[in-house]
């Protein structure tokens, strides 16, 4: 399985992506699976999956607080792939998202096969960029997986050249210069960051960082094949603690909200 | 006090950051790709700017004039007597501030002003790193912001107050363990918001290339001073060396002048904490295994999932479950050692210092002193009295008083006695 169809399948639609994130494990790793299962039952076409780790040096504080949890819970990486198990099994294209280290120390080819034994598509990673990615470029090829590198304003044509050529599914595009976290404007730094991208590649991109509304869901869709939102989503969950009904209506209505931006670019 | 690139050793990173190259794979660049462009014009900057003289030259005036370098190689007789050989102090507790931070922040502050960056932040854990940065940011006329751990916050309010004082923002990071490790992570998330005016003054020889050997690099005048100093005083080369590693940027600056005497034993003494057959230490080579840390794979205190391991040490300068990837490959190549000291065994060795040679250290420095005497007592037995011994004194201890209070059971006013609180032996 491979994220690019979905990509591909929105846009015979001639529409954009709607890719969902949430940590595993949280609220806890039956509860996360509810969560993302409600997530593609209301209109997400690429699953994004968090591995929970200690050291998020990309993410807010809204992510890290649901990692946190996640961790304080005990989560484990075979949890995790059991998580990527369950979602998959829907039919929805599944990645993981993960810092480095945690697949390292896992043992690089095992995660490998592992995770496309869960059937999911592959992973995107954060901390390492292709450069420094020999071994799980290798992992990936031989395992048939999706290999998302990100790309960001500050990235340079060829580094955008180099990063491009390395990704396989789609390619993730940073759309500000700073963490995860829900913003009340997106960024004018994405659609040139999108443009130049397009520039080097025919896979399609999709735009993270900062999404919670349909309305910017839409405004991103005009020029991206894919709208990346992950806060958002665990703000959902996070604002209702002690009602995991209530998260999960608040969740599918805002995944309805933002499918339906993603549809009127 | 030289810090011109022709003196590299054969133990330098390659020009990607790896240390022993990638098939050994210690350090590299494990980042987002939002910071490759900051990172690689880092990179260029430095390079260039070690290779200028005017950098170099004015460099090496403000650590004369500025923060009173070099500093002293001291001859501990009485400690010498101790153990039976020579054993030096090379004196970094006397430069401004306090310690051999100043030397990096210095360095790193005026590679921000060539650079044309205003701002700079920094990470600190004991508040050294934080003193040196807020100082530094103060001479050179830049903003600055310092994140630290809260649980460091309140075991050095007084580095909070100097840091305050001069001028630079303080945050308090409650995240994670809310130590050292985690106010990086929360530097690095600033840093990826605002690197184009902003600069990181990385506060050890770790981190994602070329930071490592960029503080290395800054450092590096410790060791060649003391080599040096060695040399015309003693007409001779240490034995041995010793320094404590949390990070490993006093030992890094300690051993480099050194790697490429094979004569010369290297010692990092690691943060043993409550014994490293406990959960409670941050001795990382000790008993860590090969990870990415903050941007460079190295030795990390973790699980079998790869999750970082909260750390202990009675030390907050040393209470880093990482460690610099130039300090892994030294370790993996056997070209250093590196021994686990237990707090226990650190204070004792402060006291020792202090009621022998007049010389209240730094936690962090006591690790080194410990480990070192340790060193020194055998070398004695096996070489004699000409045995060398060189012991790193990279601070002074007026931050950790509060821990040394609380540790002896000092400070009450009631106490009428002057006499020694335990067996300092």
């Amino acid at each position: 399985m491979t994220t690019r169809t979905a990509f591909e399948k929105a846009r015979a639609d001639g529409r954009a992506a709607l890719v969902g994130y949430l940590p595993a494990g949280f609220p806890d790793v039956a509860g996360g699976i509810d969560a993302l299962r409600a997530m593609v039952d209301a209109g997400c076409d690429v699953i994004e999956i968090g591995l929970p780790y200690s050291d998020p040096v990309m993410d807010g504080p809204t992510i890290q607080a649901a990692a946190q949890q996640a961790l304080e819970g005990g989560v484990r990486t075979r949890d995790v792939l059991r998580t990527v198990e369950a979602v998959a099994a829907t039919g929805t294209p599944t990645v993981v998202m993960t810092y480095w280290n945690p697949v390292e120390r896992y043992g690089v080819e095992r995660f490998a096969a592992d995770l496309a034994s869960a059937g999911g598509a592959g992973l995107i990673t954060p901390d390492l960029t292709p450069d420094f990615a020999p071994e799980w470029i290798a992992a990936a090829d031989r395992h048939d997986l999706d290999k998302v590198f990100l790309v960001a304003p500050s990235s340079t044509d060829e580094r955008i050249a180099m990063t491009t050529a390395a990704c396989r599914g789609f390619v993730y595009a940073t759309a500000v210069m700073g963490v995860t976290g829900a913003r009340t404007t997106t960024s004018d730094l994405a659609e040139p960051l999108v443009a130049r991208t397009r520039a080097a590649t025919d896979l399609p991109i999709g735009v993270g960082l900062g999404v919670s509304t349909g309305d910017q869901a839409a405004e991103l869709a005009r020029y991206a094949d894919g709208v990346i939102v992950g806060s958002a989503f665990v703000r959902c969950l996070l604002d209702h603690p002690g009602d995991r009904a209530a998260g999960l209506r608040a969740l599918g209505a805002l995944v309805e909200d933002l499918a339906a931006g993603v549809r009127r670019a | 006090m030289s810090t011109r690139p022709e003196n590299t050793t054969s133990y330098d990173a390659d020009a990607h950051g790896w240390f022993g190259g990638p098939e050994a794979g210690w350090g590299g660049r494990f980042m987002p790709e939002a910071l490759i462009a900051a990172l690689d014009e880092l990179d260029e900057a430095w390079r260039e700017a070690m290779a200028d003289p005017a950098f170099v030259g004015e460099f090496d005036t403000i650590l004369r004039e500025y923060a009173g370098l070099p500093s002293p190689l001291f001859l501990a007789e009485r400690l010498s007597e101790q153990v039976g050989c020579r054993v030096l102090l090379k004196r970094e507790d006397l430069n401004h501030t306090g310690a051999h931070k100043i030397r990096n922040v210095l360095g790193q502050a005026l590679l921000t002003r060539r650079m044309g960056k205003t701002r700079v932040i920094a990470e600190t854990g004991a508040g050294q790193h934080g003193v040196a940065s807020a100082t530094a940011a103060a001479y050179f006329g830049l903003d600055c912001t310092v994140y630290m751990g809260a649980v460091d916050t309140r075991r050095q309010a007084l580095n909070v107050a100097r840091m305050h004082l001069l001028g630079a923002k303080v945050v308090p990071v409650e995240s994670g363990s809310a130590t050292l490790k985690d106010a990086i992570n929360e530097a690095l998330r600033d840093w990826v918001a605002s690197v184009d005016h902003t600069a990181y003054l990385f506060g050890t020889a770790a981190g994602p290339h070329p930071f490592p050997s960029l503080v290395r690099d800054f450092t590096r005048g410790i060791g060649d001073e003391a080599r040096a100093q060695c040399l015309e005083r003693f007409s001779r080369l240490p034995d041995a060396v010793a320094a404590c590693v949390g990070g490993g940027s006093n030992a890094i600056g300690m051993f480099t002048a050194f790697l490429d005497d094979a004569d010369v034993a290297l010692y990092g003494f690691e943060p043993g904490g409550e014994g490293v057959d406990t959960p409670r230490h941050a001795a990382t080579i000790h008993a860590g295994q090969r990870g990415v840390l903050h941007g460079a794979r190295t030795y990390v205190l973790q699980d079998e999932d790869g999750q970082t391991v909260e750390s202990h040490s009675i030390s907050a300068g040393l209470d880093y479950p990482g460690v610099g990837p130039q300090h892994a490959h030294l370790a993996a190549t056997g070209r250093a050692a590196y021994l686990p000291v237990t707090d226990d065994e650190a204070m004792q060795a402060l006291a020792m210092l202090a009621r022998t040679e007049g010389i209240i250290a730094a936690i962090e420095s006591a690790h080194a002193v410990a480990g070192g005497l340790r060193v020194a007592e055998r070398l004695a037995a096996e070489k004699g009295p000409e045995a060398t011994v060189l012991i790193n004194l990279s601070g002074r201890g007026d931050k950790d008083m509060g821990t040394v209070v609380d540790y002896f059971g000092l400070g009450d006013p009631d106490r009428v006695t002057a006499e020694p609180v335990g067996d300092p032996s």
